[in-house]
């Protein structure tokens, strides 16, 4: 190797050894333990056996993963729908305004996911939440539950990552030049007809792109569901702790991963196919 | 008819006033240049035109019709963007053709007249490219035939040569000044190049601290300037202290000057400006006989392009520039003590 070449290899190093040590590998070991064997004892051979995969194969599984990937599509829709118009008023806003949201978005991101899920099962709960402010107004004729269930679930992973989603677009949104809408006004369209022809497309990418983190993000929660939804409602990350912590398979749980993993590469790989074809 | 009548227009942003109190009226079918230097108002009161600001106060009517309060997209203008402002997300041709979509006109109409305003622009057969494909000379040519698509009442155009090189911009000001001859659009154009104002324009507003300071034809505010600002904004202006006099003279040093034009009323002994134009005044040599009304002087410098010559003079500590054609080349050097002729049809007389 000459020295340029060395040279420019050298700075490198500390994150390719970071990549590797701290991503890489246990990747690979996730590879391997899902073809792994479980012994009797409860311990796991390493081996190449694909009966993890096959198990996954059954109707209840691929329904899961069905279940865990439509949920976190609909989460990702729905965050845009709030997140998109508020981000474009966001930057219309005087800089000291878009100064104290966007410090008020940060701080909400440094909620965790476990005081999210508690206090959205209090707000939801038959005894003290919205249920009765219901019944006080006279909509609902008595107080009810609404966790656990399947909007319940919805409801909080939306509202975990609006703040994302308001983040991941603002920059897109506030280098757009401004002319641009007033060109469509001039010629001849409604502010609100401006917003879909011209707004929505411009951002394409920004908008696509942060589709694709919210719904792999959400994809990887698992207190939310756990604590909001039923059985019926837990994702395919839910399964994959259940099968790690409480029934000791980790071969299983490893192969839920991989293909958790593969779902969401094909997802991201398909959205930037479909979106990068106009480009 | 009257045309473009703007009434008592005033803009305020809080304490700010970018526009203030302009009263200007056009006829139809006329081209009309806002020039200033920037943060004078002048793209301020393009966009109230626009419909894209509104005033504080005042009205702006266009055939009699109150536009005032109407909301831009009910406005038939076409505008041109600073930025052009091009939508990247859409083809050239969808470009020009996105107002007639808007307004619901069917696919071949849109097609036709994508076609007609292409070939207008000397760009036929580009509606497939997309706009980073463009230069900015096409972005620009491209901007306006969608500006026009609709054949807008009113044109404007907000600073259109300012991302152009300089050979092009030379060319688009003819051709854009040609083709609103043709169309006989009124036509607003904002720019900060009085050189492109003077090529384009039937009239010329110059404004300054967001008021106007001096409005008409080109060549009338050339040739009598209203204000010291504006001669030396429109075209180069030499500006020399004097002292009037009365009868018609000023006094430079102990020279009597003599004027055809005075722009306001002066008392005796008051400090006044004399400025005339360099390509009217002459040079000699103080060697050959005194010229009338002249002035004395040494050359400072000369730069002999063959086309023109220029000769800058130092008269009494003032500079003087005198642009000569060779004919009336006097054969002056660095340091020649020089007289500066300025006929009295060349002088006129400004408030200090």
């Amino acid at each position: 190797m000459t020295r340029k070449a060395l040279s420019q290899a050298l700075p490198l190093i500390p994150s390719s050894v970071m990549i590797g040590v701290f991503f890489l590998i246990p990747f690979v070991l996730i590879l391997l333990a899902s073809v792994a064997t479980l012994t009797p004892e409860g311990d796991m051979a390493y081996g190449f056996d694909l009966s993890h995969f096959e198990r996954f194969l059954s109707w209840f599984y691929i329904q899961r993963a069905l279940f865990s990937a439509g949920m976190c599509a609909l989460i990702a829709v729905l965050s845009l729908l709030i997140a998109f118009p508020f981000t474009y008023m966001l930057t219309t806003f005087s800089d000291r305004a878009k100064k104290i949201w966007l410090i008020y978005i940060l701080a909400q991101l440094s909620l965790s996911e476990v005081l999210i899920a508690f206090s959205w099962q209090i707000l939801l709960s038959r005894t003290a939440g919205l249920g009765n402010i219901l019944e006080w107004v006279g909509i609902a004729e008595k107080s009810f539950a609404m966790a656990p269930s399947a909007g319940a679930v919805i409801a909080a992973l939306v509202y975990l990552a609006v703040p994302f989603a308001v983040l991941l677009l603002y920059p897109a949104l506030s280098r757009m030049d401004r002319s641009l809408i007033e060109a469509a006004r001039t010629l001849g369209t409604s502010p609100l007809r401006s917003f879909f022809t011209i707004v929505i497309p411009v951002n394409r990418s920004a908008i696509v792109s942060s589709s694709v983190t919210i719904f792999v993000l959400t994809l990887g929660a698992i207190i939310v569901p756990q604590v909001l939804g039923s059985p019926e409602h837990w994702t395919l990350s839910v399964l994959i702790t259940d099968q790690a912590i409480f029934n000791f398979n980790l071969p299983f749980a490893s192969a839920l991963a991989v293909v958790l993993l593969i779902l969401s590469a094909s997802v991201i790989g398909l959205v930037m196919r479909f979106s990068g074809g106009e480009k | 008819m009257s045309g473009l009548e703007i009434s008592n227009v005033s803009k305020h942003y809080g304490a700010v006033t970018a526009v203030n109190d302009v009263n200007l009226r056009f006829n139809k079918g006329e081209m009309i240049c806002f020039l200033g230097p920037s943060g004078c108002g002048k793209t301020t009161l393009l966009r109230m035109i626009a419909g894209l600001e509104e005033p504080t106060s005042g009205t702006i009517h266009f055939e009699g019709r109150d536009l005032t309060h109407v909301p831009v997209h009910k406005r038939n203008i076409g505008m041109v963007f600073q930025s052009f402002a091009l939508f990247p997300h859409l083809s050239v041709g969808e470009n020009i053709a996105y107002s007639m979509k808007i307004r619901g006109h069917s696919r071949a109409e849109r097609e036709d007249r994508v076609r007609e305003l292409l070939d207008m622009i000397h760009l036929p057969g580009i509606e497939d490219r997309r706009i980073s494909q463009l230069s900015g000379g096409q972005r620009q040519r491209v901007a306006i035939a969608r500006a026009l698509a609709l054949n807008p009442e009113i044109f404007l155009l907000d600073e259109p040569m300012s991302a152009l090189d300089a050979n092009l911009r030379e060319a688009m000001q003819i051709e854009l000044r040609k083709l609103q001859q043709e169309l006989g659009i009124t036509t607003v154009v904002v720019t900060h190049d009085q050189t492109e104002a003077m090529t384009m324009a039937d009239n010329i507003v110059v404004m300054g601290k967001a008021k106007v300071l001096q409005s008409g034809k080109p060549l009338d505010i050339y040739k009598s300037p209203v204000d010291k600002f504006v001669a030396g904004f429109i075209g180069t202006s030499n500006l020399l202290p004097a002292t009037f006099s009365g009868n018609g003279a000023v006094g430079f040093g102990a020279t009597d000057v003599k004027y055809s034009a005075a722009n306001g009323s002066f008392a005796n002994g008051e400090q006044v400006l004399l400025m005339t134009r360099p390509e009217e005044i002459f040079v000699h040599k103080a060697s050959e006989t005194r010229p009338e009304n002249a002035i004395e002087g040494t050359v400072t410098f000369v730069r002999d392009i063959g086309a023109t010559i220029e000769i800058l003079v130092d008269c009494n500590g003032y500079e003087v520039i005198s642009v000569l054609t060779p004919k009336d080349d006097p054969d002056v050097h660095v340091g020649t003590k020089v007289f500066v002729e300025m006929p009295p049809a060349a002088c006129s007389v400004l408030a200090a």
